[in-house]
């Protein structure tokens, strides 16, 4: 057992690299679904949801993209990621919130998850002196950026719904 | 999960073992931490009104004490079954050691919404194996 947040390896990283894209890849089937839930009705008549549900899958998709990519240059093994998302979709399949609220709410939680876990991630690389195969800054910039949107979304859907309070 | 949810953890395994209170060497050995660092928390869990510590005899959790620890190899169990099942982790116990002081509460429930873990959760958790009862099956299923 490893006390204390720490990432001190090329390994390590690149495991905790595909649990966020596995967090990414449950925000992007739960904002598709729920978008999916809509009735033509209410997505007319919301587009403000509309838009943030889009919004959210569109950005997911692309933090997915930008943790490959870091991945790529990791010395680890890769691991198969086409089973993940065939069992992330079997497991949203079938999920509907029962209404607006839990749309919101859910897409709350999605993005404080990711902002936490992306939080604690460059906490643990900046607390390690280890070295990995990508240089750390740029490492480092690449998980603030996205720990910036992360942290942009929890704004969004908060604003959101204090005005639907 | 923070530095004093992992030694909670720890201290709740070994009495479960020893069924009494945990020596300290016990939990120093089991974190792979000093026995002054072991003291040092320690203390600061009492000071939390976590556990109660005797002289000669080891460590024991309060109530509350036990259900941060309980929650807390909630957390281990889920990191291990995410491992184990989605991303197929041969050395999954190797791994949730090393992942669980980066993987917070929140981020494992997340986790938790893909993975099918048993009802009796965390008390199937075998510490001699340092894996949930039921894991240990699958994946002896999965190398055969």
């Amino acid at each position: 057992m490893s006390v204390g947040h720490r990432v001190g390896s090329d390994h390590q990283l690149a495991r905790l690299l595909q649990i966020g894209i596995v967090l990414e890849e449950v925000v992007e089937a739960r904002a598709y679904h729920h978008y999916q839930s809509l009735s033509a009705d209410e997505r007319e008549l919301d587009e403000e949801i509309e838009g943030l549900l889009e919004h959210a899958a569109d950005e997911s998709a692309e933090h997915r993209q930008r943790l490959e990519a870091i991945i790529d240059e990791l010395d680890a093994e890769s691991i198969p990621f086409e089973d993940i998302e065939t069992l992330v979709e079997a497991r949203y399949g079938k999920t509907k919130p029962e209404d607006f609220d839990g749309i919101l709410y859910d897409q709350l939680c999605n993005e404080e998850t990711a902002y936490k876990f992306y939080d604690d991630l460059i906490e643990g690389i900046e607390a390690s002196d280890a070295s990995f195969s990508i240089e750390r800054e740029r490492l480092l910039s690449v998980l603030r950026d996205i720990r910036a949107e992360e942290a942009e979304g929890v704004e969004e859907v908060t604003k959101i719904m204090e005005t639907r309070e | 999960m923070n530095t004093a949810d992992q030694y909670l953890k720890a201290i709740y395994l070994i009495q479960e073992m020893e069924d009494g209170p945990a020596a300290t060497g016990a939990l120093a050995k089991m974190l792979d931490v000093s026995p002054a660092s072991a003291n040092e928390m320690i203390g600061k869990l009492e000071d939390r009104g976590l556990a109660e510590h005797e002289k000669y005899k080891g460590v024991q959790l309060s109530d509350e004490g036990i259900v941060r620890a309980r929650d807390a190899l909630q957390t281990y169990c889920i990191i291990e079954r995410f491992l184990t099942n989605v991303l197929e982790v041969e050395d999954f116990r190797g791994e949730a050691r090393e992942l669980e002081s980066v993987i917070d509460d929140t981020v494992a429930e997340r986790l938790d919404t893909i993975i099918d873990r048993n009802s009796e959760c965390p008390d199937c958790f075998d510490p001699e194996t340092d894996a949930c009862r039921y894991l240990e099956v699958e994946s002896e299923n999965l190398a055969d």
